[in-house]
């Protein structure tokens, strides 16, 4: 349906030449443009709600005194809903070890938030489906897990800085326990609309070098150079991802441009999840809490699972 | 009145100080503004994300930016 009403604007009102490589790629952004932007409403607002049913501290009493395991699962689930920033990664890396937490489950929420990230999952569903979209959730959940359980059974407490354990946290303040759906839903909207906003220019940009990549590029090239039987190609991906951060939301767009040229899926998920999940800004966050040997066993572990990730994604599908 | 702004100097910290000024500013009343930026001092509040808002020793919002109106109204009551 989107697709006749963006063929009819591109090459009825604008009357370009449907053959032509330029009419190709301005019918390729107009449609790209208006799906994106739906579906990121969709998945960004749905996530928005889920949270505020889930404040940090609400997060931190289920996870207080679970078995080990399921505590993990649990925390990289809600992962998921919160998002990564520097004003909640510290304080609730405080929170859940001064509860009591363990630290492996504590690892799981830290590496869920950023891995799996609403924007990357707005971005996917509506370039590949939801079944990849899906797919990108669970690995990530997976690969959150699995860090955890492997941190935890590594016994790094002493890797945590001193100071974390000496903080005694005040008494929870229990801000706004009853709040209306419809409170909830204008809040939520609010957010919502504010981040959509936000990225809008980077998805543009994203869309606008993917569509020139999708009418210009010359597809043999970049299969020769990005072939699955290569494999180097998953680490090359992944160590390219983990320094770009910040234009995250612009950066799918060309990966999807790219996959259609013939890079396979499992080495564009690894780059995705690099660069969303590890960065220098997130690195210099956490070093107010974490020791740099911590620092890194925790950046060297996921990008191995990342990368992991990748070939598998490229052997199943 | 006393009021503390916690949060380690992110950008929502920084747009949670302008509005709370402006709201200050607009009920005209007579209070301090005081930016908290250690972590210590900000977990001992018990509050788990910033930017924070703390009137009179009692938190009143975490982990959000409130508009200024909804400062207004905290700082009202």
């Amino acid at each position: 349906m989107w697709q006749r009403t963006v063929d009819w604007l591109t090459y009825g009102l604008l009357n370009l030449n449907k053959n032509s490589l330029f009419g190709g790629a301005v019918n390729f952004f107009i449609y790209d443009v208006i799906k994106i932007i739906f579906l990121l409403f969709v998945v960004v607002f749905g996530i928005a709600i889920i949270r505020s049913f889930l404040s940090p501290e609400k997060i931190k009493a289920i996870l207080t005194n679970k078995n080990k395991y399921v505590g993990n699962v649990l925390a990289a689930l809600f992962g998921i809903v919160t998002p990564f920033c520097s004003c909640s990664a510290v304080p609730l890396f405080i929170g859940f070890v001064e509860s009591g937490i363990p630290l492996g489950v504590t690892f799981s929420f830290l590496i869920a938030s950023p891995v799996i990230n609403e924007i990357a999952l707005g971005l996917l569903w509506s370039y590949f489906g939801l079944k990849i979209a899906l797919i990108y959730v669970i690995s990530g959940l997976t690969i959150a897990v699995f860090v955890g359980v492997i941190i935890d059974k590594l016994g790094l407490e002493s890797w945590v800085e001193e100071f974390v354990y000496q903080i005694k946290v005040g008494k929870s303040a229990n801000e706004a326990a009853q709040i209306t759906f419809r409170a909830r839903s204008k809040d939520a909207w609010a957010y919502t609309f504010g981040l959509v906003k936000k990225i809008l220019p980077y998805i543009a940009l994203g869309i606008g070098i993917g569509a020139f990549i999708h009418g210009y590029a010359p597809e043999d090239l970049l299969v020769r150079v990005a072939a699955k039987t290569n494999p180097f190609t998953v680490p090359a991906a992944v160590l390219i991802g983990v320094p770009l951060y910040s234009n995250a939301a612009g950066i799918i767009p060309i990966v999807t441009a790219l996959i259609s040229k013939g890079v396979p899926m499992g080495t564009a998920l690894a780059f995705m999840m690099a660069v969303t999940a590890l960065s220098l800004p997130e690195m210099i966050i956490l070093r107010k809490v974490l020791k740099k040997p911590l620092l890194a066993t925790f950046f060297g572990i996921v990008t191995i699972a990342i990368i992991f990730t990748g070939y598998l994604f490229n052997a199943l599908i | 009145m006393e009021i503390k702004i916690l949060g380690p100097g992110c950008k929502n910290c920084k747009k949670f100080e302008a509005n709370a000024v402006e709201a200050i500013g607009k009920l005209g009343i007579d209070a301090e503004v005081e930016k908290i930026i250690d972590i210590v001092e900000i977990m001992s509040y018990g509050i788990f994300s910033t930017p924070a808002l703390v009137v009179d020793g009692e938190v009143k919002v975490s982990g959000r930016v409130p508009s200024i109106d909804e400062i207004m109204g905290l700082l009202r009551s």
